[in-house]
């Protein structure tokens, strides 16, 4: 038990060395939602309201971009390229892999969430997050719940050249929709309903109430629990349909 | 446990769908020897490997590696095998010292990194990101990785296809070492010079069935036996076959002083590998 999380440890290290060595990995983990955060912050001007829904807005995204669509990403990368089924002839066990891997998207996750609360601190006047352990629980389960999707989702990859398509396919519909029923009041129902049954509609909610509004956790059990409800789903796929190797064709 | 042959098939199954991939293979693979599986592609040589390896589950049949079931992916055997992958791809981002100081990990009782370095002739590459190294240096990778834990079984499935000829012999020097150090390796290959060259036993492996076993100088025994060959009168290159060289070379003989000829080029030999290989794995 201690060797597979000395393993685990030691994997976890590996991916933080490749993560930095990988510019645009690292790229698209830090700056993109900065950018996005400062060019649509400085659209809404001094706007104290909107900005207020701006901010967990983009938290909540990046919790997904460093979860889902990173491991979709890197788990179809790794499976076509032959890494996958080289570790899984090693005996590594793959708890103490996918401990490494977990607690690397983890950190990433962790790391954009100081950026987005530090920047809504300094720029955006929205001041520390109110409700720092609904914080860390609904940045928990969220990344529980993205990640397991991301890895359930490779499965539908067939191939490293249409990666990119499958995730955006998802990614780019489930944030607009989930922008869209979370800032509009003036949201249609039926888009309401879609929002608030996908896992990012509700992870939005809870980081809002936790980093702005000061809502306890306890009036969000409900966001909770349909995040829950899709890590639950996801990781029962996310293990059944787990591929170590490229398809066959 | 020790005393026992390395691995031990008998009649494995194995199919994909409607296609049946191995139909009854069974091998004996002694402890200490290079072992080759020689076959045309789609013989189901890397099916076998990878049910050996414990990649696919098996329909039918008993396989035994180093007393374990591979099937069960037991931790313990994993520990004492060492795989070389046809297509086994590695981080990019990542050195090969990095590497095998990572796989090193895995293992109980690994190799000194530098060595392995050394053996694999990565020494000049050891700290440059994998992404920059040419084809043949990712391939000695690929051996250096599977030797870091110091296996005593290790798995070679096509280990020197698309190498230009001097990375092939540096390969197959590097397989020669790890068989002085008293490995059993079983490889898979469709080069005969190399199956000749390195294995200590072959099997010839058609269709999913062993068509020969043995070593290669024997293999041709039984088969097409002796063949003499010379050089008729008009030039053209005579070959014959037989089970009794000498009474052939008797007739041959005779009839040529009789009529006051020479054989030209005269020679009794025993088919190479080469030619039972071809002669079984003939499509007619």
């Amino acid at each position: 038990m201690s060797d597979a999380i000395a393993l685990s440890w030691r994997q976890y290290r590996l991916e933080r060395r490749m993560f930095w060595r990988n510019p645009s990995a690292a790229f698209f983990n830090f700056v993109l939602p900065l950018v996005i955060l400062a060019g649509a912050g400085a659209a809404l001007g001094g706007n104290q309201h909107q900005l207020d829904r701006l901010v967990p807005m983009i938290a909540g995204m990046s919790v997904m971009s460093t979860t889902f669509t990173a491991l979709a990403y890197n788990i179809v990368f790794l499976r076509e390229r032959g890494v996958l089924k080289r570790i899984r002839g090693t005996p590594l066990p793959t708890i103490s892999y996918f401990g490494g891997v977990a607690a690397n998207a983890v950190t990433n996750t962790a790391m954009q969430i100081a950026i987005v609360v530090l920047a809504g601190r300094v720029f955006f006047g929205i001041g520390w997050p109110q409700q720092w352990g609904a914080l860390v629980v609904f940045v928990l389960v969220g990344v529980v719940c993205f990640a397991a999707l991301g890895v359930a989702f490779a499965h539908a990859i067939p191939n490293f050249e249409s990666t990119a398509a499958y995730v955006n396919a998802v990614f780019l519909p489930v944030v607009a929709v989930s922008f869209y029923a979370f800032d509009s009041s003036s949201a249609p129902g039926f888009v309401r309903t879609i929002a608030d049954a996908l896992p990012l509609k509700p992870l939005i909610d809870g980081l809002s109430g936790a980093m702005v509004t000061g809502a306890s956790l306890a009036s969000n059990l409900d966001a909770l629990a349909v995040i829950a409800l899709w890590g639950a789903f996801g990781l029962c796929f996310a293990v059944r349909g787990f591929s170590w190797e490229q398809h066959r064709t | 446990m020790n005393d026992g042959p390395a691995i031990e098939v008998s009649d494995l199954h194995k199919r994909y769908g409607a296609y049946e991939a191995v139909r009854g293979i069974d091998i004996e693979v002694r402890r200490g020897e290079v072992f080759g599986l020689l076959g045309p592609n789609g013989a189901g040589k890397t099916t076998t490997v990878e049910i050996l390896e414990g990649y696919r589950a098996r329909d039918g049949g008993e396989v035994s590696v180093l007393g374990y079931d591979p099937a069960r992916r037991q931790i313990q055997l994993r520990r004492r095998i060492g795989i070389v992958l046809q297509a086994g791809g590695i981080y990019s981002h990542v050195t090969p010292r990095e590497a095998l100081r990572h796989w090193a990990s895995f293992y109980p009782h690994p190799r000194d990194v530098g060595e392995v370095l050394e053996l694999a002739g990565l020494s000049e590459k050891a700290d440059v990101r994998s992404r920059r190294l040419s084809g043949g240096q990712l391939r000695r990778l690929d051996f250096a990785l599977a030797l870091v834990g110091d296996p005593e079984l290790i798995f070679l499935d096509e280990p020197t296809t698309g190498f230009d000829p001097e990375a092939r012999r540096a390969a197959w020097e590097t397989i020669r070492s790890l068989r002085a150090l008293g490995k059993t390796i079983l490889l898979t290959t469709h080069y005969l010079d190399e199956a000749q060259a390195l294995a200590d036993r072959v099997a010839i492996v058609k269709e999913g069935r062993v068509l020969a076993i043995g070593p290669p100088r024997e293999l041709g025994v039984g088969a097409s036996h002796y063949r003499v060959a010379y050089r008729g009168p008009d030039g053209a290159l005579v070959e014959r076959e037989t089970d009794d060289p000498t009474a052939l070379l008797h007739t041959l003989t005779a009839e040529a002083l009789a009529r006051g000829e020479r054989l030209e080029e005269l020679t009794v030999g025993r088919p190479s590998l080469e030619d039972v290989y071809l002669e079984l794995t003939a499509d007619v």
